[in-house]
């Protein structure tokens, strides 16, 4: 943590977001002054802390292995923007030849 | 009008489901329509279709529970707040808490506003309507529950479910003068449940009071093996011991959450004087200390946006939700779609979690972040080592005015101080009305006392809330 300098337009590609000029602006202070603060966490010594991931002891839970019912085909494709023959549709992700 | 009472009135003829339901309906058109604002829809035909077949006899029996709008219902709108599932989402599953709810004989009725996907501590963040506080219509309901603090508060709903990742629940509760209940981490399941931070996220109830805040927990909490992070630990009987009183309890008072200089000094009178009111009840009241509690913003904005800006991912416009018509290729959709549905509090957490978990800068914020986390859950089971529960506010201030902090989020931020801890070390916290405070234009905001409580420690915080609540 040793700058507060965040590349907003880059780091919203990583995200795939888009965003408009205005929203860079916006957007580039306050996150800086958000990441300044948090900048006071790397003077603490955590050495030797073993880091929690889950605030409960819950280690790999595992489910019965037994078939249950999933959602019928018409539940899981009812929200989807566009669709046909049962499937949902989108725009050619592979290019020509 | 409690869940208890109206149980008597069901039961007794007095009353029916379906008359209630009307009853409310008839409050919703009164106060909350384009004025309140804590209902973003509610369908009174499919719910007088279940009061028909309602179970007088189980423990909620023929009550309408009113739901956070991040919540699925089969059937219903789950707009999580956001324009992204707003226009284009029914929800073709039940939550595992709504199939709890009919188990116990409630009756899901009404969809409430939050923040856009739970982000937020005003309701201010939510893209589709605002919410405001029924207590003064110029001030925050508080958030991201706030829909569900306001319809309580307002009448306009018997009991609501919320969520809570960083003081959702207990936060706008304060707010607004009711009750809310945080579970602690792993007590009732979240499938269902929109994830925001999967670490932090647990649902709860907000009600009228301690006793229905517990019947309602009765109803929801309990193992789930569609989420495995449930404990498969038994549920006690929440309402047994709610009327045991303090005496002999230890109850811990943390100074630095009274040494810190944004708090309001109304508020810190008003918890003072509750603390005061529970040792005259015969509890013993000690200092504590939580050393690392001025570290849990930090902690809490770097794991918070890291993990959403993970589960978020999910809404990329190709199996829900709202999709660009303007894209080019593939790449193209998932960016336009994700601009043109998220709201400016998504996005900046979006990109603050991308950054914090982007290769060369994860150990450096998120792994550092997760090992100050073990510090403040260290602290907390230093402290319940010598205490029953911890006594503190809620937050800092009363209902600030809607939009004051437009503009500056780490403000906003710093607002979660005294609420954040409790979702970083999975504990349980409960706000229980402790008084108000007089505005400077009339009103009089209500102040919570917020009660923290060991890992699954829900019985003994419920039996505290009950005694500062008498």
């Amino acid at each position: 943590m040793s700058h507060s300098h965040i590349d907003v337009r880059y780091v919203a590609n990583l995200a795939r977001l888009e965003l408009t000029d205005d929203e860079v602006a916006t957007f580039q202070p306050q996150l800086e002054a958000i990441l300044e603060h948090v900048e006071a966490l790397s003077k603490l010594d955590v050495s030797g802390i073993e880091p929690t991931s889950y605030p409960a002891p819950v280690f790999d839970r595992m489910r019965d292995d037994t078939p249950h019912t999933s959602l019928a085909p018409e539940a899981v494709l009812q929200n989807a923007p566009d669709q046909a023959q049962g499937q949902i549709r989108v725009p050619k992700v592979v290019t020509d030849a | 009008m409690t869940i208890s009472s109206l149980r008597t009135q069901l039961q007794s003829g007095e009353t029916t489901p379906a008359a209630l339901l009307k009853s409310l309906v008839g409050e919703i058109a009164a106060k909350d329509t384009g004025k309140t604002g804590a209902y973003l829809t509610h369908d009174l035909d499919a719910a007088l279709a279940e009061a028909e077949a309602a179970d007088l006899s189980l423990p909620l029996g023929g009550i309408p529970i009113a739901i956070k709008d991040n919540i699925n219902v089969l059937g219903q709108p789950c707009s999580c707040g956001s324009k992204f599932l707003a226009e284009n989402y029914t929800a073709p599953y039940n939550a595992t808490v709504i199939e709890k709810l009919r188990a116990a004989g409630a009756i899901p009725f009404g969809r409430l506003n939050l923040d856009e996907f739970a982000m937020g501590s005003s309701c201010e963040n939510s893209a589709l309507q605002t919410t405001r506080n029924p207590h003064d219509h110029d001030r925050i309901p508080g958030g991201s529950s706030g829909g569900s603090a306001a319809s309580v508060a307002d009448s306009t709903a018997i009991a609501a479910l919320g969520s809570d990742t960083g003081g959702s629940i207990r936060q706008p509760a304060s707010h607004c003068g009711v009750v809310g209940l945080k579970p602690s981490y792993g007590r009732v399941s979240r499938f269902g449940l929109v994830a925001f931070a999967s670490s932090l996220d647990q649902i709860g109830p907000l009600t009228r009071n301690v006793t229905d805040a517990a019947l309602v927990l009765q109803a929801i909490a309990g193992y789930d093996p569609r989420d495995s992070t449930s404990l498969d630990t038994p549920v006690p009987d929440y309402s047994q011991h709610l009327n045991d009183g303090v005496a002999g309890m230890k109850l811990g008072v943390p100074k630095e959450y009274f040494e810190n200089e944004g708090i309001d000094p109304a508020v810190k009178t008003l918890v003072q004087d509750a603390i005061r009111k529970l040792a005259d009840q015969g509890a013993e009241i000690v200092d504590v200390s939580l050393p690392n509690t001025k570290h849990a913003v930090a902690t809490y904005y770097i794991i918070a946006p890291a993990e959403a800006s993970s589960n978020l991912s999910r809404f990329d416009g190709i199996r829900y939700g709202h999709r660009s018509e303007a894209a080019d290729d593939i790449l193209d959709l998932y960016k336009k779609s994700r601009e043109e549905g998220f709201g400016p509090e998504v996005k900046r957490r979006i990109i603050l979690g991308t950054y914090v978990l982007s290769s060369g800068y994860y150990d450096a914020y998120y792994g550092h972040a997760q090992k100050v986390r073990t510090l403040i859950r260290t602290d907390f089971e230093n402290a319940f080592e010598s205490v029953d529960a911890i006594l503190s506010p809620v937050a800092p201030t009363p209902a600030r005015r809607l939009g004051a902090n437009a503009g500056d989020p780490l403000l906003e931020y710093l607002s979660d101080i005294f609420t954040i801890s409790a979702n970083l070390a999975g504990i349980p916290g409960i706000s229980v009305p402790c008084g108000t405070t007089d505005s400077d234009n009339g009103s009089k905001l209500p102040v919570g006392l917020q009660i923290l409580g060991p890992h699954l420690g829900e019985a003994k915080i419920l039996q505290i809330a009950k005694a500062a609540e008498s």
